[in-house]
C-alpha cells in the first residue's frame, strides 16, 4: 500500500521532493486522483496537493483567477459562476468515463491540459493558463508567467507544465484567464447524417464568422439516428441572428432542430464528459486528434477493425473510440490508422496491465523524444516525479 | 556610450573568418552568402538601432536542408548564430555580435499549403505576418496576431518573440495561433513538432519554442490557425478627462461580459502626434483616448456599441465618435498603428513593453509620469488597455549620449514599476538584449537557472542568439 503525503505548503512540498531526489525514492504526484491516465507509476509514496487548496486571487474585472493547485475545480467554477464568468476551455470531468469518485482539482486540470468541446473556439487549458508555480524534481519552486494577459518574459514554462502530468514539477499554484459567462446558448441539431456529411456540415459552419463554440457528431446507436450538433453562445439577439444565418449554410444538410439553452447545456456536458462511451465499463477508450477532415476515415477504420463505438468532437478532429480491452486494447490498429493521416492517439481508459503493455501516449519521433527526455532531465534529474507515467 | 553590453568578439573566431566563410560557401548557393562589409552592414542592427555590430557573415538559406547544413557546420566550428526574420525587433533580438553569423530566413517565404476545411495554413517562416492573411483573405479568412510591424515582420520573428498585437484581446497571441513548426536544432537535427491537428500529448515543445527568442533552434516552417473573418468590424473613439476614468471604463466594459476585439489607449501627447500624422479625427482636448473595436453583423455591432456607450456614460466620456465608414475606420487604425513612426518624426524614443494588471492602469500612469519627470524626459503612452500591455515611449535626443543613458535608465524604472504592480517586463516584444539585465528583477536565481538549464540542454555551447534573454552574469560556465 502506498502512503499518501498531504503537504499544506510549498515549503513542505520542496522538502518532500528534495528528500525524494536525495534518496532516489519516486513519488506518485496527483491532485484529486480523478485522472488515472498514463502508465502506472512505480512509486512507494504518493504526494497529493489536495491540502494545498484555496483561491488566492480573483479579479473579475481583470478576468483573472489564481488558485492553489489542490483547489477543487467545483469551488472555482462556483466562484466564477457567482460572478457570471467561466474558464474558457470547458474542462472535461473524467469521473464518469473513468468510474471514480474523487474531487477534480485545478492542478489536475492543468497537469492534464484537459479541454472540452469549446477548445475549437476558445483554446485549450494551456491557452488560458497564464501563470504557474511548481516544485521541480530538484525540490525547488519555480515560477513562470504571472497574472497578466500578455507576458513573453523568459521561456514559456507555463505551456510546458500544462499537460506534463506531474512529471516535470508538482504544480503548487496556477493562474488562468477567464471569459464572461454568456447570456444564452442554443444548439442546432441535424439528424441522420453520416460522419462524412457531418464533418462537411461542421466544416461549413466553422468557415463562417458565426462563432460556433461546439461542433460534435454522435453516430447512430441502437436504432436512434445520428446527431450532429453545433453550439452558439452569446447575447440573445446575436444567437438568434446567427442561428438564422447558419440555417442557410446548413440547408444542404437538412433541416435542423433547435435545442434550447437548458437542454443544450446538458447535451454539451454529456459530450464533454464522453458519456456515450461510459459503458461497457471494461472497454478500452482512445482519444485521437487528427485534422477534422481525416476524422471520418479514421473513425470508419476503427469501427470496422475494432468494432469501436465513436464520438466525434472538435468538428471531427477529436475522436473518442472504444476498443476491446483484450490483447493490446486496439493499440496497433489505432496507431497504424493515425499514422496514415498524421495526428496522435492516447489510451485514456485501460487496465493497469494494458497501460503497462502498450504506450499510453502517442510515441514521439525519436529526435523529438530525445528532446523531451533532455527537458525532463533538467527538471527532474533524479527521475522521481511520476516515473512511468508518460 | 552604450549601457547595454554586447560581449567582445572571440578573437579565435575572428581569426578563422576566412575558413568559416569558405565552409559556408560549400553549403549554400553564392547568392545566399553575404560576406562584403557594406552588405553585412544591413544586418548590423534591428529596430533597437542604438546598438549595432557588423556580423561575421550573413547566410540566407533557401531550404530547411540548407539551414540544417549551416547549423551543423557552425555548431562543429563553435560559431554563434543569430537567426533573423525581418529585423523589426524592438528589443534587439536580432542584433548580432561581430563573431556571429546571421542566419536570415527571408528567402524562405513560400506559402506551402492553404487548408480552409481544417482552418490551417502552412508557410515557410520567412513569410510576413501580413503575407499570411494576404494568402487567405480572398477565401474569407485571416491570421489573427497583428503586431504593428505586420507589413514587414516575419512569422519566424513572430514565433521567436511570441508576438501579439492590437487584436489579441479576443484572438490571443502567436502561441495561441501556432499549431506546428519545423525547427532545426543547433546540431542540424530537423524536428516536426505539432501539425494541423490539435494538442499533441507529450511535453508542449511547441509552447516552449514559441517565445524562446531564437535560442533553442531555427524555425523554418509553421502551421498556423486561420480564422473566418468577421462580417464586419467597427472602431469607436471615446475621450476622457482623466486616465482614471478611461481605466475604470475599460474595467466596466469587461466586467459587463463584453470582450471587444481591441481596446487601445492613447494619452494626450500620443493623440496629438498621431492626429497630426494620420488625420484620424481624434479629439484633441482630452487626456485619454480609447479606441474600442467590436465585430459582428451590422445588428450585433450596433448592439455592442450601444451597450458600450451606455457603460461609458458613467465615466464622463467626451468626443465619443463611432466610425461611419470603412475609410473612417481605416483612418482611425492608421493613426494608432503608425503611432511609433509618427512619434519618431518628433524625437528619438525608446518603446517600452511592460504589462500590468488592468486594474493598475491609473497607478502605473501616475508612476510613469513621476519617473519621467524625475529624469526630465517626456513620455507618451500607448497601451493595449484591454490586456494591460503598455507601450510608453520615452522621448530623448539620440545625439546626446548622456540623454540616451538617461532614457534607458528611465525605461528600466518603468519596467520595474510594472513588475512591482504585479506585471511583467515584456508583454509582446521580448527580452532581447534590451531587458536582459532586468530579468533578475522579475525572476530569482532558481527561476533563471531552470530556464538556462533548458537552454544548455538544447544548445550546449550556447551558440544560438547567446547574448539575449539572460543576464550575462550568472550564466552556466
Amino acid at each position: 500500500m502506498t502512503s499518501i503525503l498531504l503537504p499544506d505548503t510549498e515549503a513542505e512540498i520542496e522538502a518532500i521532493v528534495h528528500e525524494a531526489a536525495q534518496s532516489r525514492s519516486a513519488l506518485a504526484i496527483h491532485g484529486g486522483g480523478t485522472r488515472p491516465i498514463g502508465g502506472p507509476v512505480h512509486a512507494e509514496r504518493a504526494l497529493s496537493t489536495q491540502q494545498m487548496s484555496g483561491i488566492t486571487l480573483y479579479e473579475p474585472s481583470e478576468l483573472v483567477l489564481s488558485a492553489r493547485a489542490g483547489t477543487p475545480l467545483a469551488e472555482i467554477q462556483a466562484t466564477l459562476a457567482a460572478n457570471r464568468q467561466r474558464l474558457p476551455f470547458e474542462p472535461i470531468d473524467y469521473r464518469h468515463l473513468l468510474d471514480n469518485h474523487g474531487t477534480p482539482t485545478i492542478g489536475g486540470v492543468t497537469a492534464s491540459n484537459s479541454s472540452g468541446p469549446r477548445r475549437i473556439h476558445s483554446g485549450a487549458a494551456r491557452d488560458a493558463l497564464i501563470g504557474i508555480r511548481a516544485t521541480t524534481g530538484r525540490g525547488e519552486t519555480i515560477k513562470s508567467g504571472g497574472r497578466v494577459m500578455k507576458n513573453v518574459t523568459g521561456y514559456d514554462f507555463v505551456k510546458l507544465m500544462a499537460g506534463s502530468w506531474g512529471t516535470l514539477g508538482v504544480l503548487t499554484e496556477v493562474t488562468y484567464k477567464l471569459l464572461p459567462e454568456v447570456e444564452t446558448e442554443t444548439t442546432l441539431l441535424l439528424s441522420g447524417l453520416s460522419a462524412e456529411r457531418a464533418v462537411e456540415a461542421m466544416t461549413a459552419a466553422l468557415a463562417t464568422p458565426f462563432e460556433v463554440t461546439g461542433a460534435a457528431h454522435l453516430p447512430a446507436t441502437g436504432g436512434a439516428p445520428s446527431r450532429t450538433v453545433l453550439r452558439l453562445e452569446g447575447f440573445e439577439a446575436s444567437v438568434t441572428y446567427r442561428t438564422a444565418r447558419l440555417d442557410a449554410v446548413l440547408r444542404p444538410f437538412g433541416t435542423f432542430e433547435m435545442v434550447a439553452a437548458e437542454a443544450s447545456r446538458v447535451l454539451w456536458k454529456s459530450i464533454r464528459d464522453v458519456e456515450v462511451l461510459e459503458t461497457p465499463r471494461e472497454a478500452a477508450i482512445w482519444r485521437i486528434s487528427v485534422r477534422p477532415s481525416d476524422g471520418p476515415a479514421v473513425g470508419a477504420r476503427l469501427a470496422a477493425a475494432l468494432g469501436s463505438s465513436l464520438l466525434y468532437d472538435w468538428a471531427g478532429g477529436l475522436i473518442w473510440a472504444s476498443a476491446s480491452p483484450e490483447g493490446d486494447g486496439g493499440a496497433a490498429i489505432v496507431r497504424a490508422t493515425v499514422a496514415t493521416v498524421g495526428g496522435h492517439a492516447m489510451l485514456v481508459r485501460g487496465s493497469p496491465a494494458l497501460r503497462l503493455s502498450v504506450p499510453v501516449f502517442q510515441p514521439e519521433a525519436p529526435a523529438v523524444a530525445a528532446i523531451s527526455r533532455q527537458i525532463k532531465a533538467t527538471f527532474d534529474p533524479a527521475g522521481v516525479l511520476n516515473p512511468g507515467r508518460m | 556610450m552604450s549601457a547595454i553590453e554586447i560581449p567582445k568578439p572571440d578573437p579565435r573566431i575572428l581569426a578563422r573568418r576566412e575558413a568559416i566563410l569558405a565552409g559556408l560557401a560549400k553549403l549554400v548557393p553564392s547568392t545566399s552568402l553575404i560576406t562584403e562589409e557594406d552588405e553585412r552592414r544591413a544586418f548590423e542592427t534591428d529596430a533597437l538601432t542604438a546598438y549595432r555590430r557588423i556580423p561575421l557573415a550573413v547566410v540566407l538559406p533557401e531550404t530547411t536542408e540548407q539551414v540544417s547544413k549551416v547549423l551543423t557546420f557552425l555548431n562543429q566550428e563553435g560559431v554563434k548564430v543569430v537567426a533573423r526574420g525581418a529585423g523589426t525587433s524592438l528589443a534587439g533580438g536580432a542584433i548580432p555580435s561581430e563573431d556571429a553569423v546571421v542566419l536570415g530566413v527571408s528567402k524562405m517565404n513560400r506559402i506551402l499549403d492553404v487548408d480552409t476545411d481544417n482552418r490551417t495554413i502552412r508557410v515557410e517562416a520567412g513569410v510576413t505576418n501580413l503575407g499570411v492573411t494576404g494568402a487567405v483573405s480572398h477565401l474569407g479568412f485571416f491570421y489573427a496576431p497583428d503586431p504593428s510591424s505586420q507589413l514587414a515582420c516575419t512569422i519566424a520573428g513572430n514565433i521567436a518573440m511570441n508576438s501579439g498585437g492590437a487584436h489579441c484581446l479576443k484572438y490571443g497571441v502567436t502561441t495561441n495561433n501556432v499549431l506546428g513548426v519545423k525547427i532545426v536544432m543547433i546540431d542540424g537535427t530537423v524536428l516536426e513538432i505539432g501539425g494541423a491537428h490539435l494538442d499533441a500529448p507529450g511535453y508542449d515543445l511547441l509552447g516552449l519554442i514559441v517565445g524562446s527568442e531564437g535560442q533553442l533552434g531555427v524555425v523554418t516552417e509553421a502551421t498556423l490557425r486561420i480564422l473566418p473573418m468577421a462580417e464586419g468590424a467597427r472602431p469607436m473613439l471615446m475621450g476622457f478627462q482623466s486616465a482614471e476614468d478611461a481605466g475604470a471604463c475599460v474595467a466596466a466594459i469587461i466586467a459587463s461580459g463584453i470582450i471587444p476585439v481591441a481596446i487601445e489607449y492613447m494619452d494626450r501627447p500620443a493623440i496629438q502626434v498621431c492626429e497630426a500624422f494620420a488625420h484620424a479625427g481624434y479629439p484633441l482636448d482630452v487626456e485619454a483616448l480609447l479606441i474600442i473595436e467590436v465585430e459582428g453583423s451590422e445588428a450585433e455591432i450596433e448592439d455592442l456599441i450601444g451597450r458600450i456607450t451606455k457603460i461609458a456614460a458613467d465615466y464622463n466620456p467626451s468626443g465619443l465618435r463611432i466610425s461611419q465608414s470603412e475609410a473612417e475606420s481605416a483612418a482611425i487604425w492608421k493613426g494608432r498603428k503608425s503611432a511609433f513612426g509618427a512619434m519618431g518624426r518628433l524625437a528619438d524614443y525608446i518603446c517600452m513593453d511592460g504589462t500590468i494588471p488592468t486594474g493598475q492602469l491609473s497607478a502605473v500612469l501616475t508612476g510613469i509620469a513621476k519617473i519621467c519627470d524625475g529624469y526630465g524626459l517626456r513620455v507618451s503612452n500607448i497601451f493595449h488597455a484591454g490586456d494591460g500591455n503598455l507601450h510608453p515611449l520615452v522621448l530623448f535626443n539620440a545625439n546626446d549620449p548622456a540623454e540616451q543613458d538617461k532614457a534607458e535608465r528611465c525605461g528600466e524604472d518603468i519596467l520595474k514599476l510594472c513588475v512591482d504592480l504585479g506585471g511583467c517586463l515584456t508583454g509582446e516584444h521580448g527580452v532581447g538584449i534590451e531587458k536582459r539585465d532586468l530579468m533578475t528583477y522579475q525572476f530569482n536565481t532558481i527561476d533563471l537557472d531552470q530556464q538556462m538549464r533548458v537552454k544548455s540542454a538544447l544548445d550546449p555551447q550556447w551558440l544560438l542568439n547567446p547574448h539575449k534573454v539572460f543576464p550575462l552574469a550568472g550564466r552556466p560556465v
